[in-house]
């Protein structure tokens, strides 16, 4: 069997053993704090045929979809100018790394005073969370590039632009991506946290709705289409990362 | 002190002295932000007076529990699944995706199962920990050299004494990467949860503060969590880079 299809097998048994899991629990908890995997999925087809659900995705959606445009253009822009500028790059990699650490979430009320309650402030977060990874991978993948292909670019005369499109980008493709790869995950996690905390809208505010209504349907129902929506596209974007890595 | 280290003095410096312009000078009004130097004075006054204190207290020990269980559980996990192949492999996917789905989701979920008390908010640090002292632990022990287990075999240690003498040290820095990012999980997990919904502790009253409008608490208490995460941070990553230069691995 090829790699590629252990890791399907894989993938399949982990799932089978988490819904397991799931329903022995449900079994053993009950219905009060509990939907089983099966009410689970039957609510969440009929979540779907609803019209106001489906805005209320589209909203993450957008949100999400304008953070992560952003994120990957001001990342790729930070980290190839970190990258050339070495004095830079050593000033500020550091502190780009430690706010890794902090509880950005902290930060979201001054984004809320600033941008106001709504779309701005949410992507704004989202970027806060994404570009950060992307930056670092791209300033790591333009100082490990070859330098005989730096020196190849010199001999050529090329201008910095054509350097970038020509030689530099093209060689940190692999690890590029998997800035890109995990910065869409954090911009996930960031727009749906925006979203939890002052928002009127989307799955992270009906997710805090549910609280209120005690609904333990709707929660599993929302937790379960970001769980599957979140681990689809990582596991699809892990397999281009693993191909463009095992290329180069 | 380093020519880069001041050059980084120098940015956060003139950072600070931008924004204080620009608060003194009303391009940020007082209801958006306070000037700097406001906010330091704030910070001090409340430290001294103590009425956070309480909350401190209750946001550390959530912190240093969950901490405390993702360690131990991610330790010892680790250290089994390194044994067993077959479910190492299984779970290969799972740990490879695992920080790309927001945990916090899970949250919402927690508080109607467990109610609002403290347990839902240690369970998402430890939930955001583990893993990465899983992950980090497995690589440590895949990067033992064999020739020392064998040494060890050949000395007749016990598998205590191999333990403490032969793989601890050696997986050493790998298992101080995994305590690092524990550390900064843990305290993320149990600030935002509380920041989300909660009944005490530092996130909470900065969401309290939000929602009251009042900055002169709001903007102390991000200070303290800023100063304090970096600080942490800081020391955990000196003392990694400290153990990787020991190893010459840097």
């Amino acid at each position: 069997m090829s790699l590629w299809h252990r890791g399907w097998v894989h993938t399949l048994v982990l799932v089978a053993a988490l819904v397991l899991i799931w329903q022995a629990l449900y079994w053993w908890i009950g219905d009060v704090a509990l939907a089983s995997p099966a009410a689970t999925l039957a609510y969440t087809a009929k979540l779907f045929a609803t019209e106001s659900f489906d805005a209320q995705v589209i909203e993450t959606l957008r949100a999400f979809a304008i953070a992560y445009a952003l994120s990957v253009v001001i990342g790729l822009a930070v980290g190839f100018w970190l990258g050339f500028d070495r004095l830079s790059g050593d000033t500020l990699e550091p502190m780009i790394v430690s706010l890794y650490a902090i509880p950005k979430l902290t930060l979201y009320p001054i984004l809320l005073l600033a941008f106001g309650l709504g779309l701005s402030a949410k992507v704004a977060f989202g970027v806060l969370h994404g570009v950060i990874p992307i930056i670092l991978f791209t300033l790591s993948a333009v100082h490990n590039t070859k330098p005989i292909l730096i020196k190849t670019g010199r001999v050529l005369n090329l201008s910095r632009w054509q350097m970038v499109r020509w030689i530099l980008f093209p060689a940190a493709v692999p690890e590029i991506f998997t800035g890109l790869r995990v910065g869409f995950a954090l911009t996930l996690i960031g727009s749906l946290l925006a979203e939890m905390f002052a928002s009127q809208r989307g799955l992270g505010y009906m997710l805090m709705n549910g609280i209120g209504l005690h609904n333990v349907e709707l929660i599993m129902a929302v937790t379960l289409v970001i769980v599957v929506f979140a681990f689809a596209v990582s596991s699809l974007l892990l397999y281009v990362d693993q191909r463009l890595h095992r290329r180069a | 002190m380093s020519r880069l280290a001041w050059y980084r003095i120098l940015v956060v410096g003139a950072a600070v002295a931008l924004l204080e312009v620009l608060c003194l000078t009303g391009v940020i009004d007082k209801i958006t932000m306070q000037a700097p130097h406001l906010i330091v004075r704030d910070l001090y006054r409340m430290l001294v007076s103590g009425r956070m204190n309480a909350a401190i207290a209750k946001t550390l020990s959530n912190t240093a529990l969950a901490l405390v269980l993702a360690l131990g559980v991610g330790v010892i996990a680790g250290a089994l699944l390194h044994r067993v192949r077959a479910l190492r492999d299984t779970l290969d996917p799972l740990f490879a995706t695992y920080y790309a789905v927001p945990v916090f989701a899970f949250y919402p979920f927690f508080i109607v199962v467990f109610g609002l008390g403290d347990l839902p908010q240690v369970l998402i640090a430890f939930m955001l920990g583990v893993v990465a002292v899983i992950v980090n632990t497995l690589n440590g022990l895949d990067r033992v050299p064999q020739v020392l287990l064998k040494t060890a075999r050949i000395m007749q240690m016990s598998p205590v004494d191999t333990a403490l003498r032969m793989t601890l040290p050696s997986a050493g820095p790998y298992l101080v990467t995994g305590v690092k990012l524990a550390v900064a999980y843990s305290f993320i997990g149990v600030i935002g949860s509380e920041f989300i919904m909660s009944r005490g502790g530092i996130g909470y009253e900065i969401s309290f503060a939000y929602a009251n409008f009042d900055n002169a608490t709001m903007y102390p208490l991000i200070l303290l969590i800023l100063l304090a995460s970096v600080a942490i941070n800081g020391v955990l990553s000196r003392y990694e880079q400290r153990l990787l230069a020991r190893r010459g691995m840097r």
